[in-house]
């Protein structure tokens, strides 16, 4: 009895064996499928584009002859847009995380807050566009200025940026927390020096990948009025403006394909700033949490 | 050791708040705001990077909106010029007239809509208006689905309809001079506002068939054809003619030739000098301007006449109905 049960213990493991090589294969597959889709456009966007990079079209304004276009304008555009975008997202976000985390009872209330803001990040970016156009542009009277766009950006990220940061503070240990009101400090102190400082590199790589899906966002900053010829820096939030992603598109749907080597050198001027705020975002997390241990 | 990350974080703050503070400080330059129309885009931003050569204070800013929606913030007093691949609508006026908005209407350069299909294509050379009008007029859809209905003797394979996107001046234009009315077409067609996608489109379809604009084609001439079109009235040229910088200029390529626009509010002409300028400055330089980004410039006598409105300041349209068939300098003849 007891042999047979073993023997047919070793021939289902020599299936297990065979299922698992399959199964191996087939998860290295759906990992192949989308890292070589993206090789290849990434290949024939360098190949179209790199020619093109240059310090000419890093500081060079739109132009109707495609070799003297450059992107400085829109670049310029994009940088405000997300330094703006962190300046008004990161205090707000931050803000409303604590108070759902730290002090807000648990009620109705809250309840429908917390839903609303899951809610919130599924929302098509377009519907955030409609809502700063009507919200900042029109009702609050800013133009169609940099600060409108910031602003309408910011609606747009601040879900993430809230549910990333309560996802950090709810990693604090409780125990230092007890700790902190142990040795006699407040709610605010325990805040300030226990919870903030300990979930800041999550916060802060919430924040830096929520602007980097921003800064590729085209639908909303075109419905509250991004340009697409400026050939000047702007000099205040309340400049009008352009941005990457448009300049991109409006390249890309000129005819003559002199032009389409310019939307592929702008994409990757696109793409390189977005890893470079992505290694960031790692390279942050790292050093703090090292800081931290 | 807790302190560290939190300094970093007020840091950053302060600099934010620095930033502001010296972002908010100044006054605006001389700015002229130009919307509108993608197609007459080109041309415009060709006179701004030119203006702006000679004029260095003076800041011109161009959007892309559509022809529709250049008009939606030009009779809310947004812009002071819009750019138009079709005159102002009845319903675009009315708008204007309500919010107490007077322009000055300058035709600016001639657009030709190529009507083109596949190079494979070796039965369609040319067709009349009355063939275009049966194959796109509303009630072709879901009826006239293959050539040899459109054509007897032409193959029994069915037609794939490409053209602009229904938001567009193009399509405006297109449905008034073919179907006869403006904004009625069938609904069963690729539409795209990205000519570079219908050009795709058409070059990988041997049974295709779309318009768009001439320039499309000057810089893709190896993946697609040409279609001649007949209007049928001898008085401008006789049978089938190719559109073509020759023809579209002559009036010969009817009705496909249209001209394009822009609108200039007149209280803007009137209090910014910058406007002025730089209106006048469209006039002088367009006719090479828009050569050189693939437009065909008016007869001369039409800039002239044009200049001639904008210096007497008059306004209104003569344009309007997107009128098919008349030169540009007929129309602005009459007062």
């Amino acid at each position: 009895m007891r042999k047979k049960g073993i023997a047919q213990d070793l021939s289902f493991r020599a299936m297990d064996e065979k299922i698992e090589k399959a199964f191996k294969a087939i998860m290295a597959l759906a990992v192949m499928v989308p890292f070589v889709i993206l090789a290849v456009l990434l290949i024939d966007t360098a190949v179209d584009g790199l020619p093109r990079l240059g310090w000419d079209f890093l500081t060079g304004f739109p132009s109707r002859f495609a070799a003297r276009a450059g992107i400085l304008s829109p670049l310029a555009g994009s940088a405000i847009l997300m330094i703006l975008t962190a300046a008004i997202a990161l205090p707000l976000g931050i803000g409303a995380a604590i108070y759902l985390e730290e002090y807000a009872g648990k009620n109705a209330v809250t309840a429908f807050i917390e839903i609303n803001i899951s809610n919130l990040a599924g929302v098509p970016s377009i519907i955030y566009g409609l809502l700063g156009l009507g919200l900042f542009v029109r009702f609050m009277n800013m133009g169609r200025s940099l600060l409108a766009g910031a602003a309408t950006l910011s609606l747009m990220v601040l879900p993430m940026i809230i549910m990333a940061a309560r996802e950090s503070m709810r990693m604090v240990p409780g125990d230092l927390r007890e700790a902190a009101y142990a040795l006699g400090a407040d709610k605010w102190t325990t805040i300030r020096k226990i919870v903030l400082p300990l979930s800041l590199p999550g916060i802060l790589t919430g924040v830096i990948l929520s602007l980097s899906r921003a800064i590729g966002e085209t639908a909303p900053i075109i419905t509250i009025g991004a340009l697409t010829y400026v050939a000047f820096l702007p000099d205040s939030v309340m400049s009008p403006f352009t941005a990457l992603p448009v300049q991109i598109f409006n390249w890309i749907s000129r005819p003559q394909s002199d032009f389409h080597v310019n939307a592929a050198a702008g994409i990757i001027v696109l793409l390189v700033i977005m890893i470079l705020m992505n290694s960031l975002a790692i390279a942050l997390r790292y050093r703090l949490q090292r800081r931290i241990d | 050791m807790q302190k560290r990350p939190l300094r970093i974080s007020m840091t950053i703050n302060i600099a934010f708040a620095a930033l502001f503070a010296v972002a908010c400080g100044k006054n605006p330059a001389a700015t002229i705001s130009i919307d509108g129309s993608s197609t007459v885009y080109p041309i415009t931003e060709a006179v701004a990077e030119e203006f702006q050569k000679s004029n260095k204070g003076i800041r011109v800013t161009v959007g892309i909106s559509g022809t529709g929606g250049g008009f939606k913030k030009f009779c809310g007093a947004e812009t002071d010029i819009s750019d138009a691949s079709r005159p102002i609508k009845k319903t675009e006026q009315d708008r204007c007239v309500e919010k107490g908005i007077e322009y000055i209407e300058i035709p600016v350069a001639y657009d030709g809509l190529a009507v083109l299909i596949n190079p494979q294509n070796d039965w369609c050379d040319y067709m009349t208006v009355a063939e275009l009008k049966k194959l796109w007029e509303p009630e072709a859809q879901g009826r006239i689905m293959k050539w040899s209905q459109v054509r007897p003797g032409w193959p029994d394979k069915d037609i794939h309809l490409y053209g602009a996107g229904a938001d567009s001046g193009t399509y405006d234009y297109f449905t008034e001079a073919i179907v006869g009315k403006e904004h009625s077409s069938r609904g069963d067609f690729t539409a795209s506002e990205d000519d570079n996608v219908l050009v795709q489109g058409i070059a990988g379809d041997k049974f295709a068939l779309g318009f768009f604009g001439l320039a499309y084609y000057e810089e893709n001439r190896d993946k697609l054809k040409l279609v001649a079109v007949d209007d049928g009235k001898p008085g401008n040229g006789r049978g089938p003619i190719r559109p073509s910088q020759e023809t579209v200029r002559k009036g010969t390529y009817q009705p496909l030739s249209r001209p394009l626009f822009i609108y200039v509010r007149k209280e803007s002409m009137e209090k910014k000098p910058e406007v002025r300028a730089f209106v006048e400055f469209y006039l002088k330089n367009v006719p090479q301007l828009a050569k050189q980004v693939g437009y065909i410039p008016l007869p001369q006598g039409a800039y002239q006449l044009a200049a001639k409105r904008v210096s007497d300041r008059v306004t209104g349209t003569v344009f309007s109905g997107s009128k098919v068939g008349v030169t540009v300098e007929e129309l602005l003849k009459k007062k």
